[in-house]
């Protein structure tokens, strides 16, 4: 059996590539990318034991990760998943929901931040301070 | 890549054909993912939300420092990293099943599925013999002025910021979300690890016994593998959220 008709449903059967060079291509750059992130877990786990950590430098490492992580995550489910592979308007019916994820973080982390301001203010009653918890909090207070 | 070689000005909405050019069962599939994916997504949404709404969180460098016999080593990031790349690797065990299914290749198929299902295994009894360290470990918290000795769990949480008592730094009690969060969102990927390990082993006694082939397609083999992939995306996003950040 070389015709292999999927189902009636597919058209037009998709040439599937003989080798599978792609295939660990994508799992060397995954490879790669976790290994960077695991570099940069292990910078920011050092500024944390450092004297005087700088926030906004883990905050940069931070950004950086969840960046890798989105790369890897488009390596996944283009190749891996073959979505790549798919229709144009299918591929669409898959992404464009997903955009909601953008509102949705954004919103409710902000949602977090605030609570944690009228917590450490009381509602605006008082002005803020640093640390609302146990107050002798020396090191190991990371936000 | 696999390049469909489609006639420019297909009409793909005038009837007769699959607008997506793909089965009902790998559309659903999809949809089924999607919807997969909103559920991870608001728990690590719902976990992000609290994170910003205190302002202590357990520094993961520290609850996760441990290794299988190495003792009391303080390896942060070690063991999950070695979680992660076991992970990846059965991706790319299944993704050579599809393509070895592309090809009606039998033998190729059960070989790469017993991979992927070994791999799926592995990475569960990492998993377990990670639950059982933080849940059995014994960490000082200083409660109420006594010392008292705690695991992390989902009652319990020894990670809060440090405190000086009788001349010593101990840790108090941290937010008590953190053990809830861990346990709930790394338990749910871990049920759909096992599930994906219970549907791998399905799919390789079918190909076994020779289904696919009677059938003239591998097709059952993608969707195994489309939900085995999710799986490993799941992941790469919580290793982001509990272990990185």
């Amino acid at each position: 059996m070389s015709q292999h008709t999927i189902s009636p449903e597919i058209t037009f059967a998709p040439e599937h590539p003989s080798g599978t060079k792609k295939i660990w291509k994508t799992f060397w750059i995954l490879s790669i990318i976790t290994i960077i992130e695991l570099v940069i877990g292990l910078a920011i786990y050092n500024i944390h034991k450092g004297e005087h950590p700088s926030e906004s430098l883990v905050l940069f490492f931070k950004g950086m990760v969840c960046i890798l992580t989105l790369a890897k995550a488009y390596y996944i489910v283009s190749i891996f998943m073959h979505l790549g592979d798919e229709v144009r308007n299918f591929i669409m019916t898959i992404i464009v929901p997903l955009c909601l994820f953008i509102w949705f973080i954004v919103a409710f982390l902000w949602d977090g931040d605030s609570w944690k301001n009228l917590r450490n203010t009381d509602a605006g009653s008082r002005p803020a301070t640093e640390q609302a918890a146990p107050a002798a909090i020396e090191k190991g207070a990371k936000p | 890549m696999s390049t469909t070689a489609i006639p420019a000005g297909t009409k793909w909405w005038s009837g007769g054909k699959s607008p997506f050019n793909a089965s009902y069962g790998k559309v659903m599939m999809w949809y089924f993912l999607m919807s997969d994916a909103f559920t991870f997504g608001a728990f690590l949404i719902s976990y992000g939300t609290i994170r910003f709404s205190v302002n202590h969180w357990a520094d993961p460098n520290h609850v996760f420092n441990a290794f299988p016999f190495a003792g009391h080593a303080n390896l942060p990031l070690a063991f999950v990293s070695l979680m992660t790349f076991i992970l990846i690797f059965s991706s790319v065990t299944m993704v050579l099943a599809v393509h070895e299914g592309h090809k009606m290749n039998r033998k190729g198929v059960e070989k790469y599925m017993i991979l992927t299902i070994l791999g799926g295994i592995a990475f569960l009894s990492c998993q377990a013999w990670e639950w059982t360290h933080l849940i059995t470990g014994d960490h000082a918290v200083l409660v109420n002025g006594q010392i008292e000795h705690w695991g992390t769990t989902v009652t319990k949480n020894p990670w809060g910021p440090e405190v000086m008592h009788n001349g010593q730094l101990v840790a108090t009690p941290g937010p008590i979300a953190f053990g809830g969060y861990f346990f709930g969102i790394t338990g749910f990927h871990g049920f759909h690890v096992f599930s994906g390990v219970v549907i791998n082993i399905v799919m390789y006694i079918k190909t076994k016994l020779g289904h696919f082939d009677e059938r003239g397609h591998y097709e059952m083999i993608e969707k195994a593998g489309l939900y085995w992939h999710f799986v490993d995306l799941v992941w790469v996003f919580v290793f982001l959220c509990f272990y990185l950040i």
